[in-house]
């Protein structure tokens, strides 16, 4: 992308999510990019406003309010674009998962192998995958076509065959999207996007089927070899036919894709809007490339909740991975979270008897009005408990789809004969996992940090030595979609002014019946000063140290337990702090288990709580009713 | 900022409705621009494609893909009658020849040489789609739809069930923070709109089913009550489509909550009048919400057009919609450009708010929403 004849120093970012469209403003200062000022307002979709745009004015227009200068142009017709006058920035960019962000539904011969591969693609472009279809998944043809005509997808990814392998399924799969000619959601009379990236010896035979009927792009295949995925031509081409066919369609955008641009040289450059999903994706891979380290990132938004990771394959290869899960989040899908995990589960996080009756409809109405916030410290815990099981369920569902490739032949030697491995294992390993991002509302908005640290090492369970931060105020889409114009930019205000390094969390894992203390710790700091930590089972303590401190550790786990050099084997290195400090948890792993009696786990919640601070110290107090 | 945006419901006593009438395919329309239609016309109709059976000639004759074409006794797009035989293998000198039939009647869409498939498509489903509401035509979408206006008593609730439905308001209970109890429900409300005060049980849901009522408003409905009700835990917000004989809309929200009294009193003003209610609610991309909609004589009183559609300013009727003060009205006492922290530590936009009895609480700006007249 073209950089502006003038350097780039004011950056106006907007993010619209499902709930909330968030705006930052960038600046130049001294050398270096930092935030200068945020603004929120809910999202526009809905009526009476039913325009993206409204929201977009409304959170910049809180920058305004502020900051005390202006940003929009008169009349409110946009965000001020003008390089040469002291009014406005110098870019304008966004990103946008509001309108229910991309569906698709994808297609691959094998279910677990091409049809995966397309999943894989279409999930790492930032699309919602309704249904994988596949020649081997069970359905008759008849009711393939049924479903499809059913879910209308914005657009559908067709793959299958490796180069030189089979036509024949996939010419068939090509027959039955043809059958089901389904009709876009928005925009009646446009043909449905269809992009072939499967064999390209069936090329020819998907472009006789299908190039009439449906908007055909051919591109190459995403599994050229079984050994390989190619999902880069595919992913780029769903970003443009996203672009071109959904967002134009949807209500504002084609107002908002029209404001979001720069100059160069004088002349007006548009920047593509891009998918929420996708922006915070590039700006995850971008820091675990940069940083070399296992990382994984996790955005819980109103509507879904994605999780990012990149870790290390089999074969020491980096695979950045992506999954939505759809129907789980803190909003328009928070029914659904208790719907999936039960009453029980979402209760065993909340430190006070509650009434099922009273916690489903408080539940129901924050699904019926989606931009409300707690403003008790009773409706907030409860809040957060059902956050923790949105973020448990991602996960579960992210560890079956981050796999390696699935039917690949592997070598084996006489040693791997007794490890029962097969292809296509989970890549998410919690212990290698080094830093651990959230991102989303709940976590990014927790009144305490300590509160978002909690959450996340419940909902995930990090094992070892874990490095836990939070998206400050949630700005992570805008880096991303910077990251794509000024790099530079991106990278500095994600370091300084993103990044919330709430500390390390130290966890030994494997199962102990007989230990009392799970693992004993030396630390000592640069004045040479050492002390000794003992983690105590079923205890949580937490050790100060500031952001950028570190300290150096010797962990010495009990037998069969694990901080990451192997069960019973000492662990040594640095441990880094953060704004919540050093957190050891000596609740277990590998099992990680809550007291089955009621009065015990409420006990055992209100004791952790405390350790880390989490609420005032009223919340033991707290009864279920109002 | 002078004012504040926020979302929120429509209640209208008399306001222009635009009711879109589109279909899902393009087709045909069947009226014109100015047509006085009642809510029962037809305004479009269109035929969906039938639906599709795969049958794989070549696997059941057992002969290669290829082979098959002079075999077929029907040729592509032509019509086909269940029983009717599609192909014949030529056997072994004329005899034991293997025979396929059509599953089904309808239309022999396509062979494919390369799998052996033979896509039939059955008979097209014709769809029509009517008027819904009483008004006049006022525009004419080419081959897709119209749009019909009325000049209506129009109030949007928050959530409901069930499509679009018609019949006569009829009102059940003496206030808005009355239950409505299945005592109340007798052969009478067959046919009718019921409006309710604060609650329905599932309990009196089905007894209405059972007595033939078209729809019921009221305030509130228990969660646990819904799972009963549709026999599933609803995951997400996307209703409509149900087929319980039935269309509930709720205004205020889950749990007993007494309806605003400005909406029960507007819609039991109506009562005789022939309303059309849609439960369909989408709280996602698009958002839907249930509404009533009462054509009514005469003009509208007011354009929301003219007004800032969700602006909030200072005197403006709002409803708080999150607890401690869930479902209570007031109107906007001070609107505060900084951030405040409440109870629950947070530090958000506020707004004061002042209740009729004289009490001003400070509540997050996101948990009101404007009453729109």
């Amino acid at each position: 992308m073209a950089v502006a004849s003038k350097e780039i120093t004011r950056i106006m970012a907007t993010d619209c999510g499902s709930t909330t469209t968030k705006a930052i403003l960038i600046e130049k200062k001294d050398g270096e990019y930092r935030l200068i000022r945020r603004g929120e307002a809910p999202t526009t979709v809905e009526a009476p406003a039913e325009d993206v745009t409204k929201g977009v004015l409304n959170a910049v227009g809180e920058i305004e309010d502020l900051e005390g200068r202006k940003f929009l142009k008169p009349g409110d017709e946009g965000v001020q674009v003008s390089p040469d006058s002291p009014d406005g920035v110098d870019i304008y960019m966004s990103t946008s998962s509001a309108g229910g962000g991309l569906q698709m539904t994808v297609a691959g011969v094998v279910k677990t192998m091409t049809g995966e591969s397309a999943q894989r693609a279409a999930l790492g472009a930032g699309a919602i995958v309704m249904d994988v279809v596949a020649s081997n998944d069970g359905r008759l043809p008849h009711e393939k076509v049924a479903d499809i005509r059913r879910l209308r997808p914005d657009m559908i990814l067709l793959s299958g065959g490796i180069d030189g392998g089979t036509i024949d399924h996939v010419v068939e799969l090509a027959e039955i999207v043809k059958a089901a000619d389904p009709k876009p959601r928005f925009g009646i009379g446009y043909k449905l996007p269809v992009i072939y990236a499967g064999n390209r010896d069936a090329r020819d035979l998907v472009r006789d089927e299908l190039g009439e009927q449906m908007e055909l792009k051919v591109v190459e295949n995403l599994r050229p070899v079984l050994e390989k995925e190619n999902l880069g031509p595919a992913r780029d081409i769903i970003h443009e036919l996203f672009m071109e066919h959904v967002m134009a369609q949807a209500p504002g955008y084609p107002k908002l894709m029209k404001w979001a641009g720069h100059y160069v040289d004088g002349d007006w450059v548009q920047v593509p809007i891009m998918p929420t999903p996708g922006a915070v994706g590039k700006l995850i891979e971008t820091v675990a490339k940069n940083e070399g380290i296992e990382v994984m990132g996790v955005d819980i938004g109103g509507a879904t909740t994605d999780v990012f990771s990149v870790f290390k394959s089999v074969e020491e290869e980096t695979v950045f991975n992506r999954t939505v899960s759809a129907n789980l989040g803190m909003s328009y899908s928070v029914s659904n979270v208790l719907a999936s995990t039960g009453f029980d589960n979402v209760m065993r996080w909340v430190p006070f008897h509650m009434d099922e009756a009273d916690l489903r409809n408080r539940i129901r109405n924050k699904m019926i009005r989606p931009t409300t916030i707690p403003q008790m410290l009773k409706e907030l815990i409860v809040e957060q408990a059902i956050a923790r099981e949105a973020l448990r369920l991602a996960l579960v569902q992210h560890k079956e789809l981050a796999t390696g490739l699935k039917g690949v032949a592997q070598e084996r030697t006489i040693g791997d004969a007794f490890e029962q491995t097969q292809t296509g294992a989970t890549l998410v390993n919690m212990m290698n996992l080094d830093l651990l991002i959230g991102s989303g509302g709940v976590l990014s908005h927790a009144p305490r940090r300590s509160q978002a640290a909690l959450m996340l090492i419940d909902a995930f369970l990090p094992e070892g030595v874990t490095m836990l931060a939070v998206d400050s105020i949630f700005m992570m889409p805008q880096l991303g979609v910077l990251s794509e114009v000024l790099p530079k930019a991106a990278t500095e205000v994600f370091d300084k002014d993103c990044l919330i390094r709430l500390g390390t969390c130290v966890a030994p894992s494997g199962e102990n019946r007989k230990a009392s203390i799970l693992a004993e710790v030396t630390l000592t700091g640069s004045d040479g000063a050492s002390s000794e930590i003992s983690i105590e089972k079923g205890r949580m303590l937490v050790r100060p140290l500031g952001v950028g401190e570190k300290v150096e550790a010797v962990i010495r786990p009990a037998k069969n337990l694990d901080v990451g050099e192997g069960p019973g084997n000492e662990w040594t290195g640095q441990l880094e702090g953060g704004v919540v400090g050093l957190i050891f948890d000596g609740r277990g792993r590998s099992p990680f288990l809550l007291p089955q009696d009621d009065s015990a786990r409420i006990g055992k919640l209100q004791e952790w709580s405390t350790a880390l601070d989490i609420y005032p110290e009223r919340f033991i107090s707290l009864e279920g009713g109002e | 900022m002078a004012f504040a945006y926020t979302p929120g419901l429509r209640v209208a006593d008399r306001t222009v409705v635009r009711k879109e009438r589109r279909l899902p395919l393009t087709g045909e329309t069947l009226v014109k621009v100015g047509d006085a239609v009642s809510a029962e016309t037809v305004v479009a109709r269109t035929e969906l494609p039938g639906n599709v059976k795969m049958l794989n000639i070549a696997n059941i004759l057992g002969l290669p893909p290829g082979d098959i074409p002079e075999l077929l006794h029907a040729e592509e797009g032509s019509v086909i009658k269940e029983g009717e035989i599609l192909g014949q293998s030529k056997g072994l000198f004329g005899l034991f020849k293997n025979t396929v039939r059509s599953p089904i009647e309808g239309v022999f869409e396509s062979y494919n040489r390369i799998t052996g498939q033979a896509v039939l498509r059955e008979p097209p489903i014709p769809v029509e789609i009517d008027a819904y509401l009483k008004g006049t035509v006022t525009e004419v979408l080419k081959n897709e739809g119209v749009i019909v206006e009325s000049v209506a008593t129009f109030v949007q609730g928050i959530f409901g069930v069930g499509g679009e439905t018609r019949g006569e308001i009829r009102v059940l209970t003496e206030g808005p923070d009355k239950e409505l109890t299945a005592d109340l429900i007798d052969d009478s409300c067959s046919g009718k709109v019921l409006l309710g005060g604060s609650f329905v049980s599932v309990g009196t849901l089905n007894k209405a089913i059972k007595t033939g009522v078209k729809a019921i408003i009221v305030g509130g409905f228990d969660d646990k009550d819904l799972k009963e009700f549709l026999g599933y835990d609803l995951g997400v917000a996307i209703t409509g489509h149900e087929k319980k004989g039935i269309t509930l809309i709720l205004t205020e929200g889950f749990g007993r909550m007494t309806m605003a009294s400005e909406t029960f009193e507007l819609l039991k003003s109506r009562e005789g009048m022939l309303a059309s209610v849609n439960g369909a609610t989408q709280i996602r991309a698009g958002v839907m919400r249930p509404e009533v909609a009462i054509p009514v004589q005469g003009e509208e009183t007011e354009r929301t057009s003219d007004k800032q559609a969700g602006a909030m300013d200072i005197g403006s009727p709002v409803r708080c919609i999150r607890a401690p003060y869930f479902g209570r009205l007031g109107t906007v006492a001070a609107l505060p450009a900084e951030l405040q922290v409440l109870d629950s530590e947070a530090k958000v936009r506020v707004l004061d708010v002042k209740f009729p009895d004289g009490a001003t609480v400070t509540v997050p700006r996101a948990n009101v929403e404007l009453i729109e007249e």
